[in-house]
C-alpha cells in the first residue's frame, strides 16, 4: 500500500477518480526529486539567485527593550523575490512542473502573494499561467490583481460560494480536472490532499533551516520560542520543521478576527468552532456547521481567511507539539503599527499575527530567552487595508484626486 | 439486491436511465414533484444529491443548484427524511449522492444504517477513493447496500478490477475529464473507453457525464446499462419548470 499521507489520522487524498493518475504521477516525481541531493542543491541554488536567499534574520533591538523580555527576533521571509515565503514554495514546484514536461500551471490565491509568486515562476520557466482569487479577495488585493496581469498571468475572479480562499481551491480543483494532461496545480499551502502537504513544508523547510543555524551563530543557543501564523499552515510548518527535534516551543497564530466568541475568525485549532471533516481532498479540523456544510470565515488578512489547516499541524495539535493561538484583528493591527514605529520592518496582516502574539510573551519571558517571529511576508500588498484600519486622511484624500483624473 | 434488480429490467429494456436531482433546489415541494414526473416518464433509478458547501467535482450548473439549496435551508435531515418519503411513495431504487463529508459528519455508520431503514439502496460519493473507503464499505455492506464506485477514461485496467472489486449495485464510468454538466463527444473513443470497462467488470455499467438527448442514450444502447441524466434535466428545470422536464423525458427512450 502506498503512503497516503496520514498523520495521526489527519490528511490522506480523498480525490475523485479523475484525478488519482495525476496525484501518483505527482507523488513519484515529488519522492524522485526527494531523494535526489542535486535537486535540493538546483533549488537552493535557484533561490539564492532568482530570490533572496538565505534571507536575513534581523535582531529587533528596539522591540526588544520596549517590552523588557525576552530578545526578538525576526527571520526576514518578506525579503523574497515577490515579498513573502510563497516564493520557496513555488519555485519548487515550478522545477517538478519542468521534470514533469508540463506547460501550464494554475493555482488559487487569497492574499494575492501566492498568485504573484506563481505569475513570476511561470513568467521565468515559460509556463502559461491562470490563477483563481475569491471576488471578495480582488477586491482587497487589488494591487496583487494588477501585477499577476502584467506577469501574464490571467486572474479569474471567483464569484462562488463565500468568494474568498477555499472557494478559489475549488476552481482551482475544476479546471484540473478538464486540464491535467498539461497543467499542474500549484497549490499555495501546506494543504490539500497528499502529497501536497508534505511537498509544500518540504520547500518551506528552507526557512527552518536557515533560522536554526543563524541564530546559533548569532547567539549560540537555541530560541525559547518560534512564532508563525497559521492561514493553510506553510510558514508556520517551514520555520518550525527547523525545531521539531529541539527543546524549542512553537506557537501557531490563527486568524482570531472579531474574537473567538463573535463567530467571526478563521481559528480552527484554537476555537471550539472547529470540528473534524473531509473537504477539499483532505482530513483535517474545519470550520463547519453540525450537517459538514462549511462556514464563512473572517480575517482582516486574506491570506489567513481560510476554512481548513495542515493536516501536519492538526496533528501537532493533537500531540500538544505546537501551541495555537489566535490574535485579533485589531491586535493585528496594533501590533504592526508598533512594529513599523519601532522597527522600520513593514510585515503583512497575516505575518502581523505572529508578531501580536509574540508582544503578548515577550514580557513575560526572560532576558536570556531568545525569541524567533516569522516575517512571512511584506505589508505593501496590504496597503489599501492598512491606510483604511488607520483610517488615514491624507491617503484617503490622495485616492480621491486619483479617482478624480480617472474621471476627467 | 440492487444488481439483480438492474439485471431483470435490463431484461425488458435495452437500456436504463438514472436521472440526479439536487435535494431542495429550487425546494423540496418541487424536488418531490420532480422525482413524481421522472418516475412517471419512466425512470429506472434516481440520484438524490444531499447539497454540500464544496461540491468540487460539479459544474456551474449543479454547483448553483446546491448553493441555492442550502441557502434555502436545506438539511441533511430534511434530505432523509426526503428519501424516506419518495422511496415510499415509488417503487424505483434510489441513492444518495453527496460528498464524504455529509456521511462523515453524520457519522457513517449511522448514515448507512438510516439509509437503510428509510428504504435507500446505494450511494456515490465521488470524492471517496476506495482506499480511503473501510469504514464505509463496511457499513454499507452490512447493512446490506450497495456502495457504487467510479471509473474514469485514465483509469488503469488493473486499478478498474481493484475498484469493481469494492464496489457493488453497478459502476459509474465517468465519459470524460472536466466536471459536470460540460460537452461530451459520443465517439469511438467513447466506445473503446467502454469496452475498457466492460472487460474489467461483470457489474453493469452507468454512463454519466454530459448524457443530454435521446441521440446519446441511442449511441449507449449495447455499450452501457445505464444511461444517467444529471445536469440536463435540472437546466430544463431552471428554463423551463416541471413541464419542460416531462417533455423531456418522454422524448428519450
Ligand atoms: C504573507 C503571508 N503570510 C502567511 C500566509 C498564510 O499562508 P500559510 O499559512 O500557508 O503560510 C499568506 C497567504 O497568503 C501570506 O501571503
Amino acid at each position: 500500500m502506498i503512503d497516503r499521507g496520514y498523520y495521526s489520522g489527519f490528511g490522506g487524498a480523498f480525490l475523485p477518480e479523475i484525478l488519482v493518475a495525476t496525484f501518483e504521477e505527482l507523488e513519484r516525481v515529488f519522492r524522485q526529486a526527494k531523494g535526489d541531493p542535486d535537486f535540493w542543491r538546483e533549488y537552493a541554488d535557484i533561490m539564492s539567485t532568482y530570490s533572496c536567499r538565505p534571507t536575513p534574520l534581523t535582531y529587533a533591538e528596539n522591540l526588544t527593550r520596549h517590552f523588557g523580555g525576552a530578545r526578538i527576533f525576526i527571520k526576514r521571509e518578506d525579503l523574497n523575490h515577490t515579498g513573502a515565503h510563497k516564493a520557496n514554495n513555488v519555485m519548487g514546484q515550478g522545477l517538478l512542473v519542468k521534470r514533469m514536461g508540463k506547460t501550464r500551471v494554475i493555482a488559487e490565491t487569497g492574499a494575492g502573494q501566492h498568485g504573484v509568486a506563481t505569475a513570476t515562476m511561470a513568467a521565468k520557466f515559460g509556463f502559461r499561467c491562470t490563477i483563481y482569487m475569491g471576488e471578495v479577495d480582488v477586491e482587497r488585493q487589488r494591487p496583487n490583481v494588477f501585477w499577476m496581469q502584467r506577469l501574464g498571468a490571467e486572474v479569474v475572479p471567483v464569484r462562488e460560494g463565500t468568494r474568498i480562499l477555499k472557494d478559489a481551491i475549488n476552481e482551482a480543483f475544476r479546471d484540473w480536472v478538464s486540464n491535467m494532461d498539461t497543467t499542474h496545480y500549484v497549490l499555495g499551502t501546506a494543504c490539500g490532499p497528499h502529497p501536497y502537504p508534505e511537498m509544500v513544508s518540504y520547500f518551506q523547510s528552507i526557512i527552518g533551516k536557515e533560522a536554526r543555524e543563524q541564530i546559533l551563530k548569532r547567539e549560540g543557543k537555541l530560541p525559547s520560542r518560534v512564532y508563525a501564523c497559521v492561514g493553510g499552515g506553510s510558514n508556520a510548518m517551514g520555520i518550525f520543521s527547523g525545531f521539531f527535534e529541539d527543546p524549542v516551543e512553537l506557537v501557531g497564530v490563527e486568524a482570531g478576527g472579531k474574537g473567538l466568541d463573535s463567530g467571526r475568525h478563521a481559528s480552527r485549532l484554537c476555537s471550539t468552532d472547529a470540528s473534524v471533516g473531509v473537504a477539499q481532498g483532505y482530513k483535517t479540523y474545519f470550520l463547519q456547521n453540525g450537517d459538514g456544510q462549511m462556514l464563512e470565515t473572517h480575517s482582516v488578512a486574506a491570506g489567513l481567511d481560510y476554512v481548513g489547516v495542515s493536516p501536519i499541524l492538526a496533528h501537532f495539535k493533537e500531540n500538544g507539539r505546537v501551541r495555537f493561538e489566535a490574535a485579533t484583528d485589531q491586535e493585528v493591527v496594533d501590533a504592526l503599527a508598533l512594529t513599523m514605529r519601532m522597527e522600520g520592518v513593514i510585515p503583512a496582516l497575516e505575518s502581523s499575527h505572529a508578531f501580536a502574539q509574540a508582544f503578548k510573551e515577550a514580557a513575560t519571558l526572560s532576558r536570556d530567552d531568545v525569541v524567533i517571529i516569522n516575517q512571512s511576508g511584506r505589508g505593501d500588498k496590504d496597503i489599501f487595508t492598512i491606510a483604511d484600519a488607520f483610517e488615514d486622511p491624507t491617503w484617503q484624500d490622495f485616492i480621491m484626486k486619483k479617482a478624480e483624473r480617472y474621471h476627467a | 439486491m440492487l444488481e439483480s434488480y438492474l439485471r431483470a429490467r435490463l431484461k425488458e429494456r435495452n437500456i436504463l436511465l438514472m436521472t440526479h436531482i439536487v435535494l431542495g433546489y429550487p425546494s423540496f415541494e418541487d424536488s418531490f414533484r420532480i422525482v413524481e414526473t421522472m418516475v412517471e416518464a419512466g425512470v429506472d433509478l434516481m440520484e438524490l444529491q444531499i447539497p454540500f458547501s464544496e461540491p468540487i467535482a460539479d459544474g456551474p450548473v449543479i454547483l448553483h443548484a446546491n448553493q441555492q439549496a442550502l441557502a434555502g435551508g436545506a438539511t441533511v435531515q430534511q434530505c432523509m427524511d426526503f428519501a424516506r418519503h419518495v422511496a415510499a411513495a415509488f417503487s424505483i431504487p434510489f441513492l444518495f449522492m453527496s460528498y464524504y463529508n455529509i456521511l462523515f459528519k453524520y457519522g457513517v455508520p449511522r448514515f448507512a444504517s438510516e439509509m437503510k431503514e428509510r428504504g435507500l439502496r446505494g450511494a456515490i460519493v465521488p470524492d471517496l477513493p476506495p482506499e480511503e473507503a473501510d469504514d464505509y464499505l463496511k457499513a454499507m455492506t452490512g447493512n446490506g447496500l450497495a456502495p457504487i464506485f467510479i471509473f474514469s477514461p485514465n483509469t488503469p485496467e488493473s486499478r478498474m478490477g481493484r475498484i469493481a472489486a469494492s464496489g457493488r449495485g453497478f459502476v459509474y464510468c465517468v465519459a470524460r475529464k472536466g466536471v459536470t454538466g460540460l460537452n461530451t463527444q459520443f465517439t469511438n473513443q467513447l466506445e473503446e473507453y467502454l469496452a475498457r470497462c466492460r472487460r474489467a467488470t461483470s457489474l453493469p455499467l452507468a454512463l454519466g457525464f454530459g448524457v443530454k438527448d435521446r441521440k446519446d442514450v441511442e449511441f449507449l444502447q449495447g455499450k452501457a446499462d445505464i444511461a444517467v441524466i444529471g445536469t440536463q434535466t435540472i437546466r430544463l428545470m431552471d428554463q423551463g419548470g416541471i413541464g419542460a422536464v416531462k417533455d423531456f423525458m418522454g422524448e428519450l427512450r
